[in-house]
């Protein structure tokens, strides 16, 4: 019986629940709480019809567009109290203090919120935002593969799930978020941890990677006729090249830490001390994908602020083709640097000279973009919405990380600053902001087009303020803490001379906290006042881009007719040159149906995961095979799509004649 | 001799709505049949080839007429190469006009990245263990 | 503040003796000024299974990359072990190169009878191929097995983890080629040659095809490499 229990339990006690942890255990009161507070609610309401066909069920690529980025904002709560504690750990442990979380606590939570930021928070908000846009700009319908995408988000959010129990069931890795080995090994991390990392990181990765083969096929075929390749929107661009990357470097992380599973599940010698093993092996492949990852995230962004600066100027953008140049050039360049993140590691002169050139060079494309943009604004006629303000923030900020950057890109003063305080400030400089000022810039843009009105700008002017000078107060002293020679992942220190730069640090952490309380409210706010910020026209920027003709929010099919393109700024040209919306003439659209399969499929893979965490190798081998059998069975389901009537088109079309004439 | 044939190359435009009628996109199915074309003849000719380029390379491992090992792996991996562009050709049907070219572009991206990755790798992680591991090679292979 | 009151372009507005030009590509070309700013007509964008498919081996193709680059590096970390020169039985690695290599071309029929609508034959050499695959995977099993009894398991040695994880992705992928072979199979019988399991007789063939790509690097640069001075 025992033997039983131990095969369908593996290593999972009632020890593995923190009882013992005051702040896990209400934490996991709070949330629990406030869990039971939503499904109650859902029940009350009858929502889990509509829950689930509507939204679980979709493969309509604006609600999954959606549903990522209200992952990353949710995920972002839990990422940003990571940083809160860790803040508040290195403010109060100085000398004979020792803060309030103990080091292994501490090492869980920085790894935590790294691997929450990149995978769970920057990923989903990037994935999200080229999901909703892309399609809409081509003038398509849908991505090319609809089932696909909506399996790909679940797969994600499931990933999010595994982290988020490790926060109750068992415990985190204690690694940092690239969990290098021998420490990540199983000799040194025989614990869940890792491998709640590791089968975290795999299962969101297959979405990832899926999401981007969608999206590539999507940006290559389903281009509206007309639209060249030199003719689409810069933000589809960029999400062209961020989709290559994604389907070029990230089986290279699958590869890695299916290596490392292996290391620590089947006693394999990839990355140990003995028997052959070579730990700078993993360093150097995990990097290979580490690196394009990076530019993953920034791209979309670069795409976004493009996109703002060229409508909230009225000009189009400045160098269109040299931006796209740029783009292409940083994709295929972003492989050519990864040996700078380690630098020390010992490959000698020759090899540090080598990338540290790349690293340098790989620099100028993205000045040459910050120049565009410039270029664009100037003699345009500005307008200050808050779009704009977050691009200007993301201009002054972002400068200055890229210079830290190539600062650091010089390897002997890499040798000074590697794996110290300024080499956090400096990524931060850069992922904040450049990443969330463009996801900020891109949500406050595209918000009124996905929900029919537009968010709140008083409040969306505080959000950026807080979050602009909390940016500054936050990290500016990191840099400071950094050239002193302060490193990184520490929780106590023992010079007191140190401290005030942290307590600005906190101080800026406090305004950051408020820059995203700001943020709730006016999701809040906005939405009780949804009708007096209505966009009742579908162009509430007068905007340039093919999406801006569509209605706020778009019918589920997109485009009633297939847009034809002339031109760049295919909205500014039809507007320009008299297009007339059509009001009749409605034929049936084509479009897939919603299915569950992609829900039920993650789940299986989440559970599976959980299992192989747990070593439940019973209830794993059966989650793997029921996944395999639910892929098969759906393989079998050849009656995936339907037509939507010519009268329903009518009828809905019908709506937004009445709208426009309304506006008048 | 036709080494299959590649879908019609469309202009560099988005989808196939330019009133080409069937030849277009259809609900997928007139374009898949008239997309690649086989022919038996292409693929006798691609399994010799492949067969002659299996066996020389093992015969000459396991012959050895050549007495340096250095040589018989150069000519080996060559034949490797060669055999990998006549699977690419004849089976896989790789063509610049196959997906418009965008096909063979994917192709070369990942090649270009697999070179990057393997040659960077092995120059890295060269210099590494010769700087970093503490014996030198040669006794690497035997440390326990 | 000017946030709120844009002026709305005429275009979006449009009175009702506008309307009929909108309708009629002829008319609004000769009218005057405004091209034709849309199809009026069902517009199917071309189907991007097979691309998609493609973009997917290239995925796969890293991952390749991967092993090879790490089997490349830790290949001689032989651990005081066995080397490969010690284990690796060519016959026995021709005889599998033959087998998969013969499994391509019995696809390619299989393909050629597709494209005839030759519904049986298809499923025959279909079958031939798995058939091959299978032998394929007893005889790499085999393999495995005879290694591990001689305790040159995974475990040994770094250069022994690699060459077990790099054959044995490939024997995992040509694994699932063959459930997906199956099931094909059993489609193609249901539902018929219909384009739908057309596509995905071609994406399958695209991945068969891949592995063997992938073969003739593993048996150059592993076996056959392996077993020189």
């Amino acid at each position: 019986m025992s033997e039983l229990t131990s095969n369908l339990m593996g290593r999972l006690t009632w020890d593995a629940i923190p009882f013992n942890e005051p702040i896990l255990l209400w934490t996991f009161v709070a949330v629990a709480l406030g869990g039971v507070t939503i499904l109650g609610a859902i029940t009350y309401f009858r929502g889990w019809g509509v829950l689930w066909r509507e939204w679980i069920t979709s493969i309509d690529h604006k609600k999954i567009g959606i549903m990522y980025i209200i992952l990353g904002l949710v995920m972002l709560l839990r990422g940003f109290s990571d940083a809160l504690m860790l803040r508040a750990q290195q403010v109060l442990s100085f000398g004979n203090s020792v803060g309030f979380l103990p080091p292994h606590h501490y090492d869980q939570i920085f790894t935590a919120h790294g691997v929450i930021m990149i995978f769970f928070v920057a990923m989903p908000l990037v994935t999200g935002l080229m999901n909703f846009v892309v399609p809409l700009q081509i003038g398509a319908r849908d991505v090319a593969f609809p089932f696909l995408n909506n399996f790909s988000f679940w797969m994600t959010a499931f990933g999010a799930g595994l982290v988020m129990m490790s926060l109750f069931v068992g415990e985190f890795a204690r690694t940092g978020w690239l969990a290098y080995p021998p420490l990540s090994g199983i000799a040194f991390s025989p614990d869940v941890g890792v491998d709640y990392y590791i089968w975290s990181l795999q299962i969101a990765g297959v979405g990832t990677l899926l999401s981007g083969i969608n999206l590539i096929a999507t940006i290559v075929k389903m281009r509206a006729p007309g639209m060249t390749l030199m003719k689409m929107p810069v933000f589809t661009w960029t999400a062209l090249c961020t989709n290559i990357l994604i389907v070029a470097a990230f089986p290279v992380l699958t590869a890695v830490l299916a290596l490392l599973s292996l290391d620590r599940y089947a006693g394999t010698n990839f990355f140990t001390n003995e028997l052959g093993g070579n730990a700078m092996m993993y360093v150097n492949l995990i990097w290979i994908w580490g690196h394009p990852e990076v530019y993953i995230l920034i791209l979309p962004a670069f795409g976004v602020f493009s996109e703002v600066v060229s409508t909230f100027c009225g000009k189009r953008l400045f160098g269109y083709a040299s931006m796209v140049y740029a783009t292409v050039v940083i994709t295929i360049l972003s492989y050519l640097v990864w040996l700078h993140h380690f630098f020390t590691m010992g490959s000698g002169s020759s090899v540090n000279a080598f990338f540290g050139i790349t690293t340098m060079i790989i620099s100028i494309p993205t000045g040459a973009k910050i120049f565009n943009w410039l270029f664009t604004m100037y003699r345009g006629r500005i307008r200050f919405e808050v779009p704009m303000l977050w691009t200007i923030g993301f201009m002054i900020t972002f400068v200055i990380g890229g210079m830290t950057g190539v600062l650091l890109a010089v390897p002997p003063a890499d040798f000074a600053l590697h794996n110290s305080l300024f080499l956090v400030a400096h990524f931060h400089n850069v992922i904040i902001g450049g990443v969330l000022f463009g996801m900020m810039a891109g949500i406050n843009y595209w918000f009124p087009k996905a929900f029919g009105y537009k968010l709140d700008p008083f409040w969306g002017k505080c959000s950026f303020w807080l979050w602009l000078s909390g940016f500054w107060f936050a990290f500016m002293p990191l840099y400071v803490l950094g050239l002193m020679g302060v490193t990184r992942r520490l929780s106590h220190f023992d010079d007191p001379s140190l401290r005030i730069w942290f307590e600005i640090a906190a101080f800026g952490a406090g305004l950051i906290a408020l820059g995203i309380l700001s943020l709730i409210i006016q999701l809040v706010v906005s939405y009780r006042k949804r009708e007096s910020l209505r966009d009742t026209t579908g162009d509430p920027w007068d905007g340039r881009t093919l999406e801006w003709s569509t209605s706020s929010p778009p019918p589920a099919y997109n485009f009633a007719f297939t847009p034809v393109v002339y031109d760049n700024d295919t909205w500014a040209d039809m507007k320009k040159r008299g297009y007339v919306r059509p009001e009749r003439g409605f034929i049936p659209i084509h479009m897939p149906k919603n299915t569950g399969a992609g829900f039920v499929i993650a789940a299986l893979s989440a559970l599976g995961g959980f299992a192989l965490i747990w070593h439940m190798w019973l209830v794993a081998c059966v989650a793997v095979a029921t996944m395999l059998i639910a892929v098969i069975v759906h393989t079998f389901n050849y009656k995936r799509d339907f037509h939507i009537p010519a009268g329903e088109v009518v009828r809905v079309e019908g709506i937004r004649t009445r709208m426009l004439a309304s506006h008048v | 001799m036709s080494v299959g044939g590649g879908v019609v190359a469309y202009p560099d435009g988005g989808g196939a709505g330019h009133g080409h009628g069937g030849a277009g996109g259809g609900h997928g199915d007139a374009h898949a049949a008239g997309a690649v074309h086989f022919t038996l003849r292409g693929y006798i000719t691609g399994f010799v080839a492949a067969v002659i380029l299996t066996a020389i390379p093992f015969s000459l491992v396991m012959g050895r007429p050549f007495g340096s090992s250095g040589i018989t792996a150069a000519v080996i991996l060559a034949f490797a190469a060669v055999q990998i562009v006549v699977h690419m050709v004849y089976f896989l049907h790789m063509s610049p006009k196959s997906e418009g070219g965008w096909n063979l572009l994917a192709l070369l991206f990942t090649v270009m990245l697999v070179v990057i990755a393997l040659s960077g790798s092995l120059w890295v992680m060269y210099h590494l263990n010769h700087n970093m591991m503490p014996e030198s090679m040669q006794n690497m292979h035997n440390m326990p | 503040m000017s946030e709120t009151t844009f002026p709305i372009h005429e275009s979006f507005v449009a009175p009702a003796s506008r309307a009929e030009e909108a309708v009629s590509p002829r008319a609004a070309a000769t009218a005057e000024a405004a091209p034709q700013f849309y199809l009026t007509h069902e517009h199917h964008p071309e189907n991007g299974t097979l691309f998609g498919f493609w973009l997917y081996l290239m995925s796969d193709c890293l991952v390749f990359a991967c092993l090879f680059a790490v089997y490349a590096v830790l290949g001689h970390n032989y651990a005081g072990g066995p080397t490969g020169a010690e284990l690796f039985e060519l016959p026995l690695v021709a005889a599998n190169t033959s087998l998969l290599l013969l499994s391509s071309i019995t696809y390619g029929f299989a393909m050629l009878e597709m494209q005839r609508d030759r519904l049986r034959m298809t499923l025959f050499w279909l079958a031939v191929t798995g058939l091959l695959g299978a032998g394929f995977i007893g005889i790499e099993l085999h393999e495995f097995a005879h290694l591990v009894h001689e305790g040159a398991g995974p475990q040994r040695s770094a250069f022994l983890s690699s060459f077990f994880t790099l054959v044995g992705t490939h024997g995992l992928h040509v694994t699932f080629g063959i459930v997906w072979l199956v099931t094909l199979m059993v489609q193609s019988a249901k539902h018929g040659l219909i384009p739908e399991n057309r596509r995905r007789l071609m994406c399958l063939s695209m991945f068969w095809h891949f592995l063997d790509v992938v073969w003739i690097g593993v048996f150059t640069f592993v076996y056959l490499m392996g077993v020189l001075p």
